[in-house]
């Protein structure tokens, strides 16, 4: 018996061995949860369906990959291959040098067009080429140029590309949910995101992030800041405690989040009645869970989410991680993702190729925090700030939240 | 016959007799050497048995610690990365000079092109940016415009921005210039230097860990007071029941021990919460109004409570260990002197009692002030604890240099206790059963 099991594991092992030499492992670090779900959708198994010889290991820790990063490089010893962060992680692993520097146009595919061969031809034949101003000519050259495709890559992430070792892959926004079923606010609901702020007409506890970002700029836009001049007056020591004074109307009322599972959890048992969170984790609690909660998408704060690749990876990984990429943040591919979760596409090119739910058969685009109609006001998180002043004003918001 | 055996005795205690010099051993050897030799082999075997644990502790206890103690002094990436900025800044202070020589500038430059190459720029930024907000994009936007320097680094420098022109960078640049630094001890602590070197207290709006220190020694104090007053009677219970009764009785206190910590937590916020189960029971008996559910949970309350519930059975197993020692016949003895209840208790079982209630109230407290994950979790605001902003230091702000600091002081701290605790009651009285 012993002799056959043996002889079994032997077996195993003659059989593992040229398959291990043929395939390469991927390990991928992301989020998890919904997230992770969308990716592995989305580009983890058609890339799988197209590449047997590349196998994709699911790593779900992102929200420590900083930490660990460093960590991992000061040990000399990088085991992960491509790394999801979000943009503001990816400036610092960049300074860091943790983070490898990118030729975007080396690494990422150009956009391919909108419309296809046949929308083209429509074009075409609707154009009376012989009445045409050289102006007209030039322009309509240039629309076809964009429809085949001939756009590269860097024009088409445009200002997504933040830093030079960020791969963008998707737009999410930080914003607020609130319960539509709150008796004390007399059939009023919050238009404005000062409507935060305003305990007297919509009372009840709120729920923001603990932490400076995001909230000082809120504070000073509702304390009648203009928005051109957010970072003027922040950088001022007057500035960070005119913000803190503003958030001190409705500290008593105000639970702090750090993970954003958090506020949709508070929302959905009426813990609080309103909250700000990620757009897509709000997306779940409305559509998914059908929970009376709406969105107020004013001034919601963008944010990209994207890869990075760690410094020191294995040189003989890069052709299949470079492959991965290209692969996975081509124009079909990015827009493919937004079937699963509502985050807008990095790409401007994907835009128009974002449909419905792939289970819900929702129509995405109106929950995209890129849809014209939820992106009246918005505020652009400003990472060379932060990258800045985020160690000062973080120890001056914790000293204030402490007490 | 007898005569001879008789003098063969003789002859043998005669030549047993302890000859002059010293003892020496059947090989003729000192007594004394060969014993220090049979001990030595003694003592080399007793290493060789504990040497895998000894090497293994050192390795993986001792290293890492040392290494961290270390990394809240070191500041050699400064010296490291800017060798010639250092040099000429050496004789350089801002009274002599608002401003240092054209050596310092052409050395910031010459330094720059080599940090630049090796892609080392933006990391100096970081480090410096802990001590000076500003020199993380200073650093990143020289490394675009230093190469395009040519001519006077005086002017260069100034021209591509104009805090080269200001005397606070060169005072930061050289105050970081050394191989160690006490800056992140002085942070730790919330003191600060100005620039002229002094050392005072930082603003107040900035202070935070002192505070934060002061408050993890107090929840922590109320949590094994708490502890105490709620393990005390159960582990008394356990140990005077029957056996059988107590045996179950032991394994609802070790149930939720062998529960998850998160699920523990997570369902004392279910419990907790102003929407939750216990609110909701004091609003349907009508002994708290609809809106004015109370805020039990995500303050330091909530810390209390689900603190003191996870290091209960820390508290008790001790307790009863040293309980379950206490001979019944004792407080039965004093009884029969004429001692009433509290007195048999207080002055009979309670002090024979006290070794445990040292080690569950040392076990509980020291596990508190180091504890991060229910805080961070149910303690809202008010009721996080050091280790929190430890750990935030680790994973978001990647100031490992600064945690260190503040692990290295909860570390110093925890020793300091223990040494008090080791003075007042003494450690000997201390038993874990």
């Amino acid at each position: 018996m012993l002799k056959k099991m043996m002889a079994g594991a032997a077996l195993a092992g003659l059989m593992a061995g040229p398959l291990a030499a043929q395939t390469t492992d991927l390990t991928i670090v992301s989020w998890g949860g919904a997230y992770s779900n969308s990716q592995n959708k989305a580009y983890h198994e058609p890339y799988a369906a197209q590449n047997a010889a590349v196998k994709i290991i699911n790593d779900e820790s992102s929200s420590q990959a900083v930490a660990k990063l460093r960590a991992m490089n000061e040990a000399g010893n990088i085991t992960w291959d491509v790394v999801d962060v979000e943009g503001p992680d990816s400036q610092r692993l960049c300074d860091e040098g943790l983070a490898m520097r990118i030729d975007f146009d080396d690494w990422l595919a150009p956009a391919t067009s909108a419309g296809s061969a046949s929308a083209l031809a429509t074009m075409v034949s609707s154009m009376n080429l012989e009445g045409l101003s050289p102006e007209a000519m030039m322009d309509a050259l240039s629309q076809m140029q964009a429809m085949t495709g001939d756009v590269s890559a860097a024009a088409d992430f445009g200002e997504a590309l933040i830093n030079e070792c960020f791969i963008p892959q998707i737009v999410f926004s930080t914003t607020f949910g609130y319960r539509t079923d709150v008796a004390a606010w007399g059939g009023k609901t919050p238009t404005s995101v000062c409507d935060v702020f305003d305990l007297a007409t919509f009372p009840g506890k709120r729920s923001l992030e603990r932490g400076p970002k995001k909230n000082l700029e809120w504070a000073l836009l509702c304390d009648g800041v203009a928005k051109a001049d957010l970072y003027d007056v922040l950088s001022t020591p007057e500035g960070v405690q005119r913000a803190l004074a503003k958030l001190d109307t409705i500290k008593p009322e105000t639970i702090w989040w750090t993970a954003g599972a958090e506020t949709p959890q508070r929302l959905a048992d009426g813990e609080v009645v309103i909250g700000s969170t990620y757009n897509g984790r709000l997306f779940a609690v409305i559509e998914e869970q059908k929970q009376p909660v709406a969105m107020l998408w004013d001034y919601q704060v963008f944010d990209f989410d994207g890869w990075i690749i760690p410094t020191g990876v294995p040189e003989a990984k890069m052709p299949v991680i470079k492959d991965y990429i290209r692969f996975a943040t081509d124009t079909q591919r990015l827009a493919d993702q937004a079937k699963y979760i509502s985050y807008g596409p990095a790409r401007a090119s994907s835009a128009p190729r974002v449909s419905t739910h792939a289970e819900r058969g929702i129509e995405m685009a109106q929950h995209m925090p890129t849809d014209p109609a939820n992106r009246g006001n918005i505020l652009v998180n400003n990472i060379e700030w932060w990258a800045d002043n985020q160690d000062e004003v973080e120890a001056v918001f914790q000293a204030w939240l402490a007490r | 016959m007898a005569e001879t055996t008789a003098q063969a005795i003789t002859t043998q205690a005669i030549t047993a007799q302890p000859p002059a010099g010293p003892l020496r051993a059947a090989d003729g050897a000192p007594l004394k050497l060969s014993l220090a030799r049979a001990q030595r082999r003694g003592k080399l075997r007793a290493f060789a048995l504990v040497a895998p644990l000894l090497l293994f502790v050192a390795l993986t206890f001792i290293a890492p610690i040392g290494e961290m103690l270390f990394r809240s002094v070191e500041n050699q990436i400064v010296p490291d990365n800017m060798p010639r900025t250092v040099a000429a800044l050496a004789d350089w202070t801002s009274e002599t000079a608002p401003l240092p020589s054209d050596a310092a500038f052409a050395a910031v430059v010459a330094d720059f092109g080599e940090m630049i190459e090796a892609r080392n720029h933006t990391r100096v930024g970081q480090r410096l940016n802990y001590e000076a907000s500003g020199f993380s994009s200073l650093f990143r936007k020289m490394g675009r415009e230093i190469p395009r320097i040519a001519g006077d680094p005086r002017a260069g420098l100034i021209e591509a921005d104009k805090a080269w022109g200001q005397t606070d960078t060169w005072v930061t640049l050289k105050r970081f210039s050394g191989n160690y630094t006490p800056a992140y001890f002085l942070s730790a602590v919330d003191l600060t230097r100005t620039a002229d070197g002094a050392i005072v207290q930082k603003p107040e709006n900035e202070r935070i860990y002192v505070y934060l220190f002061a408050r993890t020694m107090w929840i922590s104090l109320l949590i094994t007071v708490a502890t105490l007053l709620l393990g005390y009677p159960i582990a008394y219970l356990l140990a005077t029941l029957p056996l059988r009764t107590s045996n179950v009785l032991m394994i609802l206190v070790l149930l939720p021990f062998w529960t998850s910590l998160l699920v523990r937590t997570s369902a004392w916020i279910v419990l907790l919460q102003q929407q939750g189960v216990i609110n909701d029971v004091l609003v349907w008996l009508g002994l708290v109004a609809n809106e004015a559910r109370l805020q039990m949970i995500f303050n330091q309350t909530g810390t209390m409570i689900a603190m003191t519930h996870i290091l209960l059975p820390f508290m008790i197993l001790p307790l009863y260990s040293v309980m379950k020692t206490i001979p019944p016949y004792y407080v039965r003895a004093a009884k029969s002197l004429g001692a009433t209840n509290w007195t048999a208790f207080w002055r009979v079982y309670f002090p024979q009692s006290t070794p445990g209630i040292g080690a569950g109230a040392i076990l509980v407290f020291i596990l508190s002030i180091g504890y991060y994950i229910t805080p961070e979790l149910v303690g809202g605001t008010s009721g996080v604890f050091i280790s929190n902003r430890i750990a935030f230091h680790i994973t978001n702000s990647l100031n490992w240099g600064l945690a260190a600091a503040l692990a290295t002081l909860l570390l110093a701290l925890v020793m300091i206790l223990y040494w008090l605790y080791d003075r007042l009651v003494g450690i000997d009285n201390v038993k874990l059963g």
